[in-house]
């Protein structure tokens, strides 16, 4: 089944007919004289791979902002677990068990990868109640460690300075520290641009092993190879609204790719 | 099926030679072009002046480096943040002014220098709330605001001119030593201090697994502060002690080295000087902490005034002006700290409060002219800065 124009306020159920994890309808967004959203709308499930693909400038990372509680709609609502939340702030996204991997890489580069990892949510101890808390900085190390081991996750030591990882070691430190913390649902915006072939399937591969551990995945890409590989499903943004919601096992690239350039409806006509 | 980079190595920490090396080659050189630099500098000084390193010379260094010492700190905590205050200086001389004409009007010393702190916490704060809340750059806001206290400076002492301390309490804060043995006993806590702290952290390492120091590596670290606490103590003892304001002035950097490298705090200034989008997104509380920084240079700057009132003996419309507030930027960016945000440290700002300490000293002895000095140093600040630069540049090619 392929539904061009999806019903702004009904919950899209997936094919097995659970309930989904997020679920987003009709969120409106006006950055001055842009209207950057006008009327997107989407549900991911737990363990599966929603794909949000569409052209420049269609929305696509102004929605998942939306979700981490970046930017907040002027319209609109977001559903997670099944109840409306408002997501305030990164911290509040954050305490749901949504984490994102932005399109430019939020790390600190003067920062060593156990201290990314751990950024704003450090271990620590309280020696004097109102007074700096002292970290636990081996215990942060210590822990990290059997997690990205579960998740095949191979990085140069801890102590490595950001800066001076390549491109693919870095995109790796972003996704891990999404991971690191049992979220529920992880966004990634881009998560395969500027990387090599090898860099680019150890990435897909971590997704697809996300899935496989439960974790609903939104993930932003304009490469519809690494969509059809790793995707459940595939929807497409266009001029901030959502044009389509495609079960990629039930659908062509062909269709994927009209849908983004916006002659998807004689797509539909035509069949 | 694992992922696979062109290092795979396991997720354990390094050795410390090659996290040293990646830090050298990420451009963050630590301490060692500073010292190399105080060493340079002494060693021309003495060669051109035999008195240059006798225990009296290196006892007046040590005093006369505590003023720029404290606005360092104050200022090292600012550049951390990727931030600038121009008003240090200018909040040092209105703190001054406090404290002298409180305490000449009969209060007693202590409730002076709290009111003097207060008003630098007072005035910080107010600058920090500024630059966060409305958003003017900081230094704008404070360029302004070293303007207004160097007005109200002139107001407070105007009539008067210059303003005697008579207080003994707050003249002995700069004119005061330990005693000798009081001296080692300091150097004796020092070491035990170090080596608790070293000794601790392996021990806590080891016990999870992760890669420690060696006894060996740590037994030669011991050694050199060893060698550094007795040779301080001991040239300082052979003139009239350890000077209570140094001891001031080491606390502070002791404290707050402790701080920023091992408090959750800490690790916040760094993040949001290195990556304020993504310490905003990681749930950081930017504001919180720019605010909280800018209050703290106010306390140091404070802090300084004091003992530079102490030192000098009076306030007088000229406290906390001169060369004052570049010495103390020059003091945080020679010892290494950036201005560009995220790089530094505590001890930097000592060791560059050295280095600017011992030029100025180093000329008076050899009576240079003013005009000398300020040559020297504003060579001396430009090379640091450019120093900076040239490494950020490298970093920021060669990092990703
Ligand atoms: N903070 C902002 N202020 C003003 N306009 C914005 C802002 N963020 C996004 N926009 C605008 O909103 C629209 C959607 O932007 P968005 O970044 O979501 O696109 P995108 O789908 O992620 O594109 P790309 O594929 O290039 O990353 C664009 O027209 C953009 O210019
Ligand atoms: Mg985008």
């Amino acid at each position: 089944m392929t539904d061009v124009q999806v019903p702004e306020d009904q919950p899209v159920t997936a094919g097995d007919g659970t309930a989904p994890l997020l679920s987003v309808r009709a969120i409106r967004k006006r950055f001055g004289a842009v209207q950057a959203l006008q009327g997107v709308s989407l549900d991911v499930h737990p363990g599966e791979v929603v794909a949000l693909v569409g052209d420049n400038g269609a929305g696509k990372s102004t929605t998942i902002k939306m979700i981490s509680g970046v930017e907040t709609p002027d319209d609109g609502e977001i559903f997670f677990e099944g109840q409306p939340v408002h997501l305030t702030s990164p911290a509040v996204a954050e305490r749901l068990g949504i984490q994102t991997v932005y399109q430019d890489l939020a790390l600190c580069d003067n920062l060593d990868i156990v201290s990314n990892l751990f950024l704003g949510r450090e271990l620590h101890r309280t020696l004097i109640p109102g007074l700096p808390k002292l970290m636990r900085k081996s215990e942060m190390e210590k822990r990290a460690i059997p997690v990205l081991k579960e998740l095949g996750i191979n990085l140069p030591p801890l102590s490595t300075l950001v800066a001076s990882l390549s491109g693919g070691q870095r995109q790796t430190v972003a996704v891990a520290r999404a991971v690191l913390w049992g979220s529920k649902l992880v966004m990634l915006d881009e998560p395969t641009a500027a990387l090599g072939v090898t860099q680019t399937k150890a990435v897909l591969e971590l997704i697809e092993r996300l899935a496989g551990n439960g974790v609903a995945v939104l993930m932003i890409s304009h490469n519809m190879t690494d969509v059809f590989q790793v995707a459940d499903r595939i929807v497409v943004l266009r001029l901030g609204r959502t044009v389509a919601n495609f079960v990629k096992c039930e659908t062509s690239l062909d269709q994927v790719v009209a849908a983004i350039t916006g002659s998807a409806e004689e797509v539909a006509i035509q069949e | 099926m694992s992922i696979q980079f062109e290092r795979t190595l396991q997720p354990k920490s390094g050795g410390w030679v090659e996290n040293w090396r990646d830090r050298v080659r990420a451009g963050d050189l630590g301490l060692l072009p500073v010292i190399l630099a105080l060493i340079v500098i002494w060693v021309i000084f003495e060669s051109v002046n035999g008195n240059f390193l006798s225990g009296r010379n290196l006892s007046n260094l040590t005093l006369q480096i505590t003023e720029i010492g404290m606005l360092g700190i104050g200022e090292t905590f600012i550049l951390l943040l990727g931030e600038i205050d121009l008003s240090i200086a200018a909040v040092s001389g209105v703190a001054a002014a406090v404290l002298v004409l409180l305490s000449n009007a009969g209060i007693n010393p202590w409730i002076c220098i709290i009111a003097a702190i207060l008003t630098g916490v007072i005035i910080g704060g107010f600058q920090g709330i500024w630059v966060t809340m409305i958003g003017v750059p900081a230094f704008i806001v404070t360029l302004a605001g070293s303007l207004g206290y160097q007005g109200i400076l002139l107001a407070f002492l105007g009539s008067t001119g210059t303003v005697p301390i008579f207080s003994h309490t707050l003249l002995g804060i700069a004119a005061s030593y330990i005693p000798a043995w009081a001296g080692w006993i300091v150097a004796l806590i020092a070491v035990v201090l170090y080596t608790a702290s070293l000794i601790l952290v392996q021990r806590g390492r080891r016990a999870r697994n992760l890669s420690f120091l060696s006894l060996r590596s740590i037994a030669l670290r011991c050694a050199v502060v060893v060698v550094v606490a007795a040779v301080v103590v001991g040239v300082l003892n052979s003139y009239r002690g350890f000077p209570v304001a140094g001891l001031i002035l080491l606390a502070f950097v002791v404290l707050f080295s402790f701080v920023t490298q091992s408090t959750v705090f800490g690790r916040h200034i760094y993040a949001v000087g290195g990556n304020k989008e993504a310490a905003r997104r990681a749930g950081i509380n930017i504001r919180k902490i720019r605010i909280a920084i800018f209050t703290l240079s106010g306390a140091m700057g404070a802090i300084g005034g004091i003992i530079g009132a102490s030192r000098l003996g009076s306030a007088s419309p000229a406290s906390g002006g001169g060369d004052l507030l570049l010495d103390s930027i020059a003091a945080a960016v020679i010892g290494g700290t950036s201005l560009f945000g995220g790089r530094g440290s505590i001890w930097n700002a000592l060791a560059g409060a050295f280095v600017i300490g011992s030029v100025e000293n180093g000329m008076d002895l050899l009576s240079a002219p003013s005009s000398t000095k300020y040559i020297v140093e504003g060579g001396i600040l430009l090379i640091a800065v450019t120093i900076d630069t040239i490494t950020r540049n490298r970093r920021r090619t060669a990092g990703r």
